[in-house]
């Protein structure tokens, strides 16, 4: 064998023999590590104290009214925040209401139904949409949806709708639904993401269990699968209305940016996002900056509410599946 | 119910092939070498182009990264070697939460901080709110990936009288490096698109400008700037615009998420 | 290298119960027992790698020349670089070429001489028997070695920083029977420069390499002695009963 014909080397005695030796380095590194990772929650309560001493001249000045009040005049320095809030809560919901059907049918159509091969290519073409920034949604739905809806959509939307107070009146093109509906371009892929996440980690033995009892497989998903992902899905909506909530320069540029508050959904509004994009770089005075400072606080509690909420939510399904043996 | 749900794989995908489309037709007319290369011009001519603001972006969002990688680096690899500590869980937490926080809200924070003590806007400002939404992106795709290096691997290098520190750079950090990297360009690429926090911060100029203390343009608000203006000639440099910004970013993801797949299929299966 | 009354703990649980035990230098010792009897976590206490598990702690004493490993003051990474260990699977470091697999633990002494650095790691590579395999691709990537290769280098790897002691716990257990071959007569061959302690559940391959056996139970040491006479004569039921098969 070719080891015998090595020379057995004992350099070993020439080196310290002790046990000896400190972990100064390891603790240094640990001690870099833990600063980076307090950097983050620091991070977070530093923006909410930067947040609230901006906004208190407004703060003091409107408290908690500013909430419920509809005047937004800088030129007297009075602000109220309503129609804002208004603005904001309606173009997501309504993003919802279009993107959630869309995006659980997709993922779910990828989870279970699909064929092996397009799973991955379909899966990446939608999250590549997620890759595309904001301000080009904008440009796009100034340009080429806008028109669309202008001329076709919303046209036959009051022929067939128009008996409701929210598809009457004069069509402009930037409004309250055009935005909505960038939006909802914006968070389908989002909401379809994570939901496929959740999808993925139902354990297959709860598919199992129902096709085994002679579910189709319909039956199976409506049964079996989506009940048990519910709350992880529910977390994957709520993430989608917290982007939309938040989501700024294609809403700026598609919602004609009026602070109204109209019943019909193709007149303008606003929202709180946009309307720090707009008016921020153009305030002159104190008080607009500490009132748009204030809708910025509102948004950022806003949205950390709803994350934290959908993530909990999330954890929950994801743990579930990760101690899912246990059930077998 | 099958067939509804293709259809709403079609409603899904038809807006990506639509955009991306819109952006070949309208923007690539426009595209010459001379807008890689030459400011823009008065409104009324044709011609001109961003060099301004691609080496706005480039470095706004180099320095971004100099300062939101390591961080996030450094607060995944914390997270994933030491996984049951109370900081890892909250940072982890938090992090999730500050990926949803709105990128306007990160800008009237860098605003507050940086451009209202100074009385004048600057780049600084801007890298500084595009380093706070990376950080939480790149902490937490870092954790994923560390947590992919078979636990194996730090054992046989502790065995071999690696100290923890040495075997979590040279060893663990280093094997998941391709997909830290990757993730970091999707941070990156993420980031490099983002206007509204710009607006606040680095604001935009007309002019070159290298100065990292002062007003800087960028791509994004170019295409803000000029698809917001009243000229058709506007519109069609927006458009252009669009077209780099959206190459840039999708190259950076597309590239990104190959190479993942490539060097940690395995250790995924 | 010995222990007294080792007891290897994760949290409340004993793993390993009050083992005293001596493994004479320049010996192959076998550790044999029933699948998560303790010879692992045995095994794992004496680098001190138990501890790195979660709840992972232990009492007693484990001699290395005399000095406690557990002693105050001491270094776990000193202790390692003189008590050498390979797995049951192949640890080869991906990211690292095979010459720079081997060179990894030598590497933590300070930079040594290129020349230096070469003749070790040919002799490592040589005493693990892969010299003639590797030597025209030593630049090449370690994963591209077959598992019984990969198994090898990792012995190699261990064996170049010169430890005193080599544990090896199943380290033919994901090999075939060529592999699982070359890596016995390799620790037959070793047992000239190391004191190898070797957990097996190759009843054959403990008679064939050792010099002494210890038979694990329930994490307490039933029986120890010379290899040949525990395979003939063992002294107790439970050690004859798992040797000739009747359970484990
Ligand atoms: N990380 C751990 N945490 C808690 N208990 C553990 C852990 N690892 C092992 N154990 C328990 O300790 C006991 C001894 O395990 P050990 O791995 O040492 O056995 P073993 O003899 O090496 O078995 P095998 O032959 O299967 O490798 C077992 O009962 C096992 O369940
Ligand atoms: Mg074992």
């Amino acid at each position: 064998m070719a080891t015998s014909a090595v020379p057995a080397v004992h350099d070993r005695a020439a080196r310290p023999r002790s046990l000896s030796g400190s972990s100064r380095h390891d603790q240094l590194f640990r001690a870099i590590l833990t600063a980076c990772a307090l950097a983050i929650p620091v991070l977070i309560v530093m923006l909410l104290i930067v947040l609230v001493r901006g906004a208190d001249p407004a703060i003091r000045k409107f408290g908690l009214h500013f909430i419920v009040d509809s005047t937004w005049d800088p030129i007297a320095g009075k602000f109220g925040a309503f129609p804002l809030i208004v603005g904001t809560l309606l173009t997501s919901l309504l993003a919802l209401v279009i993107a959630v059907p869309l995006s659980l049918g997709v993922a779910i159509y990828l989870t279970e139904f699909a064929p092996e091969m397009v799973r991955k290519p379909i899966a990446m073409t939608i999250e590549l949409l997620a890759a595309i920034p904001s301000v080009v949604y904008g440009l796009w739905g100034v340009f080429v949806l806008m028109p669309i809806l202008r001329t076709a959509v919303f046209p036959l939307l009051r022929s067939v709708l128009g008996f409701l107070p929210f598809f009457q009146g004069v069509i402009y093109g930037p409004s309250v639904l055009a935005a909505s509906v960038i939006l909802a371009i914006m968070i389908m892929p989002f909401i379809m993401s994570v939901s496929r996440e959740v999808l993925l980690a139902v354990p297959n033995s709860q598919r199992e269990a129902a096709l085994a009892l002679g579910a189709t497989r319909w039956e199976a998903v409506r049964t079996a699968i989506v009940p048990y992902a519910r709350s992880g899905i529910l977390g994957a909506i709520i993430l989608g209305l917290g982007r939309a909530l938040g989501e700024t320069m294609a809403v700026t540029m598609l919602i004609g940016n009026r602070h109204e508050i109209v019943a019909s959904l193709f007149a303008p509004g606003y929202t709180m996002a946009a309307v720090i994009a707009n008016e921020f770089a153009e305030a002159q005075d104190r008080m607009h900056f500490a009132a748009m400072t204030y809708v910025a606080l509102v948004l950022f509690l806003v949205t950390v509410i709803i994350n934290a909420a959908a993530r909990l939510l999330i954890w929950r399904v994801s743990r579930g599946a990760g101690s899912g043996g246990k059930e077998l | 119910m099958v067939g509804l749900m293709i259809g709403a794989v079609i409603v899904a995908v038809l807006p990506l092939i639509f955009i991306l489309g819109s952006l070949i037709v309208r923007g690539a007319g426009s595209l010459s070498v001379a807008f890689f290369t030459r400011m823009p011009v008065p409104a009324g001519e044709t011609g001109g182009g961003v060099l301004h603001a691609i080496v706005g972006t480039l470095i706004i969002v180099g320095i971004a990264a100099l300062m939101g990688v390591p961080i996030g680096m450094g607060a995944g690899l914390h997270a994933a070697e030491y996984p049951g500590s109370k900081i890892s869980w909250t940072a982890r937490f938090v992090a999730d939460v500050m990926n949803g926080t709105p990128s306007i809200v990160v800008g009237v924070f860098a605003y507050t901080l940086v451009v209202a003590p100074q009385k004048h806007y600057s780049a600084f400002a801007g890298s500084l709110a595009l380093a706070v939404l990376m950080v939480p992106m790149i902490m937490r795709s870092t954790e994923e990936l560390i947590k992919l290096v078979p636990n194996s691997l730090r054992e046989a290098a502790l065995a071999l009288g690696y100290a923890r520190w040495r075997t979590s750079l040279s060893i663990v950090l280093r094997t998941a490096l391709p997909g830290i990297v990757t993730g970091s360009l999707l941070a990156i690429a993420r980031v490099a698109g983002e206007t509204a926090p710009l607006l606040l911060t680095a604001l935009g100029n007309q002019y070159f400008s290298v100065d990292i203390n002062g007003p800087m343009e960028t791509l994004p608000h170019v295409v803000y700037k000029y698809a917001t203006g009243p000229y058709e000639e506007w519109h069609q440099f927006a458009w252009a615009a669009a077209l780099v910004l959206i190459l840039v970013v999708l190259v950076l993801s597309i590239a990104a998420r190959i190479a993942t797949r490539q060097k940690f299929g395995g250790a995924r299966g | 290298m010995e222990t007294s009354t080792l007891t290897a703990m994760y949290g409340k649980f004993a793993a390993v119960k009050a083992v005293t035990l001596q493994f004479p230098a320049n010996q192959v010792h076998a550790l044999i027992g029933p699948s998560g009897c303790g010879k692992s976590t045995f095994l794992r206490s004496l680098n001190r790698m138990h501890e790195m598990s979660i709840g992972g702690w232990v009492t007693g004493r484990v001699l290395l020349d005399g000095e406690d490993v557990y002693g105050p003051g001491v270094s776990v990474i000193q202790l390692r670089r003189r008590v050498g260990m390979v797995f049951q699977r192949p640890t080869p470091f991906p990211t690292k070429s095979i010459y720079d697999n081997v060179a990894a633990g030598l590497m933590l002494e300070g930079k040594l001489p290129r020349a230096e650095l070469d003749e070790i790691v040919e002799r490592s590579l040589r005493r693990a028997a892969l010299w003639d395999e590797v030597k025209d691709r030593l630049k090449g990537s370690a994963i591209a070695l077959s598992g019984g290769q990969q198994q090898r280098l990792c012995l190699a790897r261990t064996i170049a920083p010169e430890p005193e002691v080599i544990l090896l716990d199943e380290p033919t257990a994901s090999l075939d029977p060529q592999g699982t071959q070359r890596i016995e007569e390799l620790v037959f061959e070793l047992k000239k420069d190391f004191t190898i302690i070797i957990v097996t559940h190759n009843m054959q391959q403990a008679a064939r390499t050792s010099d002494t056996t210890t038979f694990f139970y329930l994490g307490t040491m039933v029986e120890h002695g010379p290899t040949k006479q525990i395979f003939t004569t063992p002294q107790n039921e439970q050690t004859e009963a798992y040797i000739t098969g009747r359970f484990g």
